[in-house]
């Protein structure tokens, strides 16, 4: 019989030599004339076990973990004789702990399945939300996406249905799905795993979405950084074009829609739903002021549904499973599951697909396990550059959007990178005045020199001078810019930087006690 | 005068023929496109490795707009080069997750290594080194790109092996 070998084709595991250890595995295999299918399949997301190389027995799959390129040889005569005492085997790898204790919705497939075989993912799920949005009209669609409880995963957390809704309220010649892929949040990848791991689930939730508010065209916007995504996003469009799942007639329904890759340039800003829509019109990527929402004048001014990526991967099983199989995870008004990045300093970092009200304890020890370091977390940055810095003392916040932001923090696309002792967050706030003048789209003066000042600032500070005073500056500064800006790049750079000098003074030559700010 | 101008400039497009072909090709495929030049300008950086100047003429020509125009896209996107790089390019991640694992002592070394700052190529032009916010490895940091293939869990102490591996590939053509 033959054997499967899975070896992941995420581009975490090639950074981390899955290509290598594939084309070995292959070479062996085909020098021994061994009996072994290479299915190159997405990453479980466990990516401090990757290169984490699977084999099919009877029991479950069996995983290897960090396997390199000189561990095939062993590995595989190991396979070939049953014996599986390998020093790299982990078990089975559904009884991980980390993966045992996820609920996975969205990422039910990633890792599971080869990312382009649309017989992989009609075997597990695959297409049943879209079949059942195709026995339904748009305003029971919109509805049942409603009820879901479904917010956005890109930042705002604005709730889909209700944006859903407004589009297809509006009567138009062309309306636009369009799937923000833009990704920028530092310690974010989820999105980029799901193009990479799970195509198909994103391209059926634009296909529900084009069907619930009557879209016919609909675009990804997918950042520069992430070529490995977009080669497999285009295989998965071939493919779904191919099987009728794209086009003029999707599935046999009459009803049309097809999807556009198209690729950003670098700018951060153009993740910002109205610069993506800019950019898109092949334009440099100024923000717009709101109203009108993109919603109502969104791409060439026409309605258009923004979402991001996860936001719309979430689409498939509330469809296929009702709205209250997904309300039923979650806390308050954070209903369903969020797709959560473990980043930066962190013994075991990855993907956790959690229910809502999940601790930070629970995600940074139980799963995360401590730093990589081994020293102790000194703070973690939650929601991306513009994410508040959160110490040790608020761990026991739960994972929901209403309780971060009394706590004056956001969870933004999920992402926590995790900072050890020897951060300096003096310098981790230069850093936010410094990104925000780099990645300024340039409309606002407090964002566009605000950024720069405040850098300059954050200098005289770290070189010893004048602290008291210049820490002053910093929260007139920042006052200006989060009442001056019209996006929330300049509008909430703010928060890292206060935070930082509101919990950390000592990194500031400030005294603790002297300490007005109050982020 | 103005006319021999712009004839001159015509020449000193047709003049690099490999670039004309290239960016010839780019707009035939995308100029029906809707907001087509992003497409258009990736194809063009795609195969030169860089947005020449005298492309953004014959782009603003075609697609019916200004040569300022076109220029501003170019220079607000930090993907798109306006000069020519090297044969290899590293692209290393400043963000706060590889920070959060020492990127700025990859970067340090890096620099200093190569003997040169973000943005610029050795001096034999072999190598270019950019900055790069997020490469979505935010779990196996430090990160870099090296020619788009990922490094993951960068160290300092491995920049050495990998130049000289960049470096043992430059005249194998
Ligand atoms: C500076 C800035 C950057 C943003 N970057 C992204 C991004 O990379 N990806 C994303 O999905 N949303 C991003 N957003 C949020 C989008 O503007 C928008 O809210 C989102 O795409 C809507 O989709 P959702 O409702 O599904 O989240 C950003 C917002 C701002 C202000
Ligand atoms: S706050 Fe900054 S990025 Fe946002 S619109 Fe103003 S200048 Fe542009
Ligand atoms: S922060 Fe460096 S790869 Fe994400």
């Amino acid at each position: 019989m033959t054997t499967k070998i899975f070896i992941p084709r995420d581009s975490s595991a090639i950074g981390l030599g899955s290509n290598a250890v594939a084309e070995s595995f292959a070479r062996v295999a085909h020098s021994t004339k061994a009996d072994v299918e290479i299915v190159r399949n997405g990453s479980r997301g466990l990516i401090w076990m990757e290169p984490l190389v699977e084999v099919e027995t009877n029991a479950g799959r069996e995983g290897y973990s960090n396997v390199t390129t000189d561990d095939v040889e062993s590995l595989f005569k190991s396979l070939v004789t049953g014996e599986r005492d390998h020093e790299k085997n982990v078990g089975l790898v559904e009884d991980i702990p980390y993966l045992k204790n996820q609920e996975r919705l969205c990422f039910a497939r990633n890792g599971v399945t080869d990312p382009t075989s649309i017989e992989d993912y009609l075997e597990k799920d695959g297409f049943k939300g879209l079949k059942a949005a195709l026995n339904m009209d748009g305003k029971s669609i919109v509805e049942t996406v409603t009820q879901s409880g479904l917010r956005g995963r890109g930042g705002a957390a604005f709730p889909t249905g209700i944006k859903w809704n407004t589009v297809l309220n509006c009567s138009a010649s062309q309306k636009y799905i369009v799937c923000n892929a833009d990704e920028g949040d530092s310690g974010t990848f989820s999105d980029r795993m799901t193009m990479e791991g799970d195509p198909f689930v994103l391209i059926e939730g634009m296909t529900i979405a084009a069907l619930a508010v009557g879209a016919t065209k609909g675009f990804v916007y997918l950042r520069s950084e992430y070529p490995h995504a977009e080669e497999v996003l285009n295989e998965a469009l071939q493919v779904a074009r191919a099987k009728g799942y794209l086009g003029d007639n999707v599935c046999g329904s009459k009803q049309s829609f097809d999807i556009e890759l198209r690729r950003a340039a670098g700018a951060y800003i153009c993740g910002e739903e109205t610069s993506m829509l800019e950019s898109l019109e092949g334009k440099r990527g100024l923000v717009r002021p709101k109203p009108p929402l993109p919603a109502i004048s969104g791409l060439f001014g026409q309605p258009t549904v923004v979402n991001n990526v996860v936001t719309l991967s979430s689409i498939p099983f509330i469809l296929a499973n009702g709205a209250s199989a997904y309300k039923d995870y979650g806390m308050g008004r954070s209903m369903g599951t969020l797709p959560i990045q473990l980043a930066g300093n962190i013994k075991r970092g990855g993907l956790v697909e959690k229910a809502f009200g999940v601790t930070l304890n629970e995600l940074l020890y139980d799963f995360g396990g401590g730093t990589a370091s081994g020293k102790p977390i000194r703070t973690v940055q939650i929601g991306g550059p513009l994410g508040a810095y959160i110490p040790e003392s608020q761990f026991d916040l739960k994972l929901d959007y209403e309780t971060f932001s009394a706590a004056g923090a956001m969870i933004g696309h999920g992402g926590i990178v995790v900072f050890d002792q020897t951060v300096n967050m003096a310098s981790m706030a230069r850093f936010a005045m410094e990104f925000c003048a780099i990645e300024s789209c340039g409309k606002c003066t407090p964002c566009r020199i605000g950024s720069t000042r405040g850098m300059e600032t954050i200098d005289k500070i770290i070189s010893g001078e004048n602290p008291s005073m210049n820490a002053d500056l910093i929260e007139d500064l920042c006052d200006t810019m989060l009442h001056g800006s019209l996006c929330a790049l300049g509008g909430m750079i703010p928060f890292p930087v206060l935070s930082a000098m509101k919990h950390f003074p000592e990194d500031f030559c400030l005294e603790p006690h002297a300490n007005k700010v109050a982020a | 005068m103005f006319l021999r101008c712009l004839a001159h400039r015509e020449v000193s497009i047709l003049a690099d023929t490999h670039h004309k072909v290239v960016v010839d090709a780019a707009l035939e495929k995308h100029e029906s496109t809707k907001g087509s030049l992003l497409p258009i300008l990736h194809e063009i950086q795609d195969a030169l490795g860089y947005i020449p100047s005298d492309a953004i003429d014959v782009i603003g020509k075609r697609i019916n707009r200004s040569r300022a125009e076109v220029h501003g896209v170019v220079s607000f996107y930090h993907h798109f080069r306006t000069h020519k790089p090297g044969r290899h390019i590293i692209q290393v991640c400043r963000s706060e997750a590889c920070q959060a694992l020492g990127a700025n002592d990859v970067i340090d070394k890096l620099k200093r290594t190569l003997g040169i700052e973000f943005h610029e190529s050795t001096s034999d032009g072999q190598i270019t080194l950019e900055p790069i916010y997020c490469l979505g490895h935010c779990a196996c940091a430090p990160a870099l790109m090296v020619n788009g293939e990922p490094r993951a869990k960068m160290k300092s102490e491995r920049v050495d092996s990998l130049i000289n591996e960049l470096r043992a590939t430059n005249y194998d053509d």
